[in-house]
């Protein structure tokens, strides 16, 4: 039995309501523990004035400089004691989950095994990194709380300016639209980068995304300073039982509106069965479902940029290629300091079927990385530098050439010293004339 | 054995595999799945190319979860299911399972136990969601509870798939915006400049980092009562609290004059039109916790009427993009005001450079 509870007429009304309440999961261990009566106390107090108490610090384990979230209460008496003494330090582990946050319950119940017995028993599954976040635990017990966690084969995250933990998608698992294995490229990228996650020495953070297919459901485009994004090169798989099955059910109403007009570069069209292109007519880049007897969805892989729409809509009949591997994306972030911003793309297609393709992977994210250390401001992330150096330095930077795929638009402004032009021209057919 | 425990070595292990977390039945067909479909909301039917196949069962959790909480999703996973269980990053638990009759009789534990089944397709899936007060350093607000009482709320949007497409949420409980893009975030906005006291800013501050920090170089270093201080000009300031947490005595959160603001529009997916950034719609409301009904309020509002004018298959951005930014305005009864017309670096692209109009 753990002291009386602080009276929490606020966070009394979130226990109200459908949806599951954190407030009566933290009452539930406060029966048991001090800690967490306190820290009930304590953010009833924010609720009550609006404002958060926590202030950070420095604790951390031995032989690392980061994956700790120190916190120390700044509710103190007139004496300079805390008011919540059994709460006054709450400090939170970050803990790199396995990829696709798969697990089994043997391996979650011993992570609440350690948690009741070390820290607050509050874990955050996950956090907006992608952490099993153990939240809440005294300067004394994060040692010990990490030694029996890290001796279950688990490591800590990235804080600060590192390398963060990193998420991929379900993916290969799980999902046909998947376009290579995000867990081993994320396992291969990750592990590559500890001594950069566990002892912070960057100008800022730097984090990786590794989404299997252009619907990116780790939103790897805008939350990762390098985005690795699914794709395919070849033909746009299909299954005329499945093309069939789905055009019964949906009509061709829905067909028109919801596939075909919804095609971002009209690459979609309705042919007659007769009529479709092909290998037949020489054109090697057409897929083609059967809806009916009559009539065929006809999709020109030449216009097609692999958003994933079509695929979506008519999950099955249609299906990336085989031809797979991935886009990879550079500078994504949010706010600060300059204004959100997207990655942008600095390699179209890349394969990562093996572990040479993955060991490329991991080469390319070196001299991201390097470039990055050498050359970005204090606090600066890697999209900022980007946009205050050029594209084209950046790309120089790491040895990659220029390509149309990484652009909008051409130049819209003739503000450009250009007298290198011939040489660059030169440059570029003696690569022609290599390759040939 | 005591002092060999406390001289361990970190083991830099990094991250772990994850074949021996996975469902056997996933293992087996890793790379090699064919299609899905949803036979109810909050259900994935998978079917590999060797015709095996496995149901996933999704249900919302409150993400900041209980020891307690999360053995009792352990004890469902191992009597209801087959003992493996993921996480999406939305914070929804999915159990998997390659038995189909195995399907009702758990979705019926986990309803009965307090935990919705859905978040699947077109529904309104769990917030994505920052720490807040519970936890953060530098929180204007509580992600965890604005989010339990957005969730009460679209509850039945959750267990359904009765959008136009799926939609995704997040909170933020500061301008730095940890929760991310989505289609309606909520994120605080502060309206005043930072209060500082000076009596501590040269003990815990590194005075030219916090300077560097500014995005609009209104903070200077100054002597201010015969101490070394930052000070900041009022006019230039947007309120950002960019300067707070490198510099804790330059307090930005204010009870009263740290706001709510709702942002509409981002979408991080490739599909159909190239991803997009949100846009901000609303400002001013009020952090009234614990059960902000303000925010909840506009919300909905966009909400409903998205759900009832979007097409299928169109994202909110999309929805927009089609009805123009007027008709957005009007048709939610939302005030445009001077604020919502951007003068940050790039605006332009944000003005109307044409005479396209709607009438």
């Amino acid at each position: 039995m753990a002291k009386p509870m602080h009276p929490t007429p606020n966070l009394d009304q979130l226990e109200t309501g459908p949806w599951p309440s954190f407030v009566t999961g933290l009452k539930r261990l406060a029966k048991d523990k001090d800690y967490m009566v306190d820290v009930l106390g304590h953010l009833e107090h924010s609720y009550q004035t609006r404002k958060g108490y926590w202030k950070g610090g420095t604790v951390g384990v031995r032989g690392y400089g980061g994956g700790v979230i120190p916190r120390f209460t700044e509710i103190k008496d007139e004496n300079g004691q805390a008011v919540f003494k059994d709460a006054a330090e709450f400090h939170t582990l970050r803990i790199m989950p396995p990829p696709g946050m798969h697990y089994d319950t043997a391996t979650l119940r011993q992570l609440c095994d350690i948690w009741d017995k070390y820290g607050s028993g509050l874990i955050a599954l996950h956090g907006q990194s992608g952490d099993i976040m153990m939240q809440g635990c005294t300067t004394e017990n994060v040692q010990k709380a990490w030694d029996e966690i890290n001796q279950m084969g688990f490591d800590l995250g990235g804080a600060g300016p590192a390398v963060r933990t990193s998420m991929s998608c379900v993916g290969a698992a799980r999902c046909e639209q998947s376009c290579y294995d995000e867990a081993k490229a994320h396992k291969a990228v990750i592990n590559s980068f500890l001594d950069d996650i566990h002892r912070p020495a960057l100008p800022y953070k730097f984090k990786f995304k590794f989404s299997g297919c252009g619907n990116d459901c780790m939103n790897a485009i805008q939350r990762s300073d390098m985005a690795v994004i699914g794709t395919w090169r070849d033909n746009i798989r299909t299954d005329d039982e499945l093309g069939q099955k789905w055009f019964a059910k949906h009509g061709m109403n829905e067909l028109i509106n919801d596939v075909v007009s919804r095609c971002p570069t009209k690459a979609l069209q309705i042919k007659d069965a007769g009529s479709v292109r092909g290998v037949a007519t020489g054109d090697d880049h057409i897929s083609a479902v059967a809806l009916d007897g009559k009539q065929c969805l006809e999709i020109d892989n030449k216009d097609c940029v692999r958003c994933m729409h079509c695929i979506n809509v008519m999950t099955g009949a249609l299906a990336p290629g085989k031809d797979k591997g991935a886009s990879i994306l550079v500078g994504g972030k949010s706010h600060l300091k300059i204004g959100g911003l997207m990655g942008t793309l600095v390699v179209p297609f890349m394969k990562l079927d093996t572990e040479e393709d993955r060991e490329k992977l991991v080469e390319m994210a070196q001299s991201i990385i390097d470039f990055f250390a050498e050359n970005a401001l204090e606090h600066e992330r890697t999209g900022e530098m980007i946009e205050r150096i050029g594209l084209v330095n950046f790309l120089e930077g790491i040895g990659l050439d220029v390509d149309p795929h990484m652009i909008n638009t051409p130049r819209t402004n003739p503000y450009v010293r250009m007298d290198g032009w011939d040489d660059e021209v030169a440059k570029i057919e003696a690569k022609k004339q290599a390759a040939a | 054995m005591a002092e060999a425990q406390a001289l361990r070595k970190a083991v830099e292990c990094g991250v772990p595999d994850n074949d021996k977390y996975m469902h056997p039945t996933l293992l087996k067909n890793r790379g090699n799945w064919k299609y899905h479909d949803r036979p109810r909301p909050g259900v994935l039917h998978h079917v590999a190319h060797s015709g095996d196949q496995v149901w996933s069962v999704r249900a919302g959790t409150q993400r900041q979860m209980d020891t307690y909480t999360i053995r009792k999703l352990c004890d469902i996973a191992e009597q209801f299911a087959e003992g493996h269980v993921r996480f999406t990053i939305r914070s929804n638990i999915e159990y998997i399972v390659a038995d189909q009759s195995k399907v009702d009789p758990l979705i019926a534990k986990l309803e009965g136990e307090g935990f919705p089944v859905g978040g699947t397709g077109n529904s309104v899936t769990m917030v994505a969601h920052t720490q807040g007060w519970l936890h953060c350093d530098i929180p204007g607000t509580d992600a965890s509870g604005v989010v339990k009482s957005m969730m009460d709320q679209l509850y039945d949007e959750f267990k359904t798939e009765q959008m136009p497409n799926r939609v995704h949420l997040s909170t933020s409980c500061c301008e730095i915006n940890c929760g991310g893009q989505a289609d309606l975030a909520v994120i605080v906005q502060h309206t005043k400049p930072p209060k500082i006291n000076h009596d501590l800013v040269a003990n815990v501050c590194e005075r030219p980092a916090v300077v560097a920090r500014c995005p609009v170089a209104a903070i200077r270093p100054a002597l201010v009562n015969g101490k070394p201080s930052l000070e900041v000009d009022e006019k230039k300031c947007i309120c950002c609290g960019a300067c707070y947490p490198p510099c804790p005595p330059m307090q930005i959160n204010d009870p009263e004059h740290s706001k709510l603001a709702i942002w509409v529009g981002g979408k991080n997916s490739n599909a159909r039109g190239k991803p997009t950034f949100m846009k901000l719609v609303a400002s001013g409301l009020p952090n009234n916790a614990p059960r902000w009904p303000e925010v909840n309020e506009v919300v909905g509002r966009i909400l409903r009427t998205y759900k009832a004018d979007a097409r299928p298959w169109e994202r909110m951005a999309d929805w927009i993009d089609r009805i123009g930014w007027p008709r957005f305005f009007e048709k939610t009864g939302l005030p445009f005001t001077k604020y919502l017309i951007d003068d940050w670096r790039g605006s332009r692209a944000n003005l109307n450079a044409s005479n396209h109009v709607r009438f």
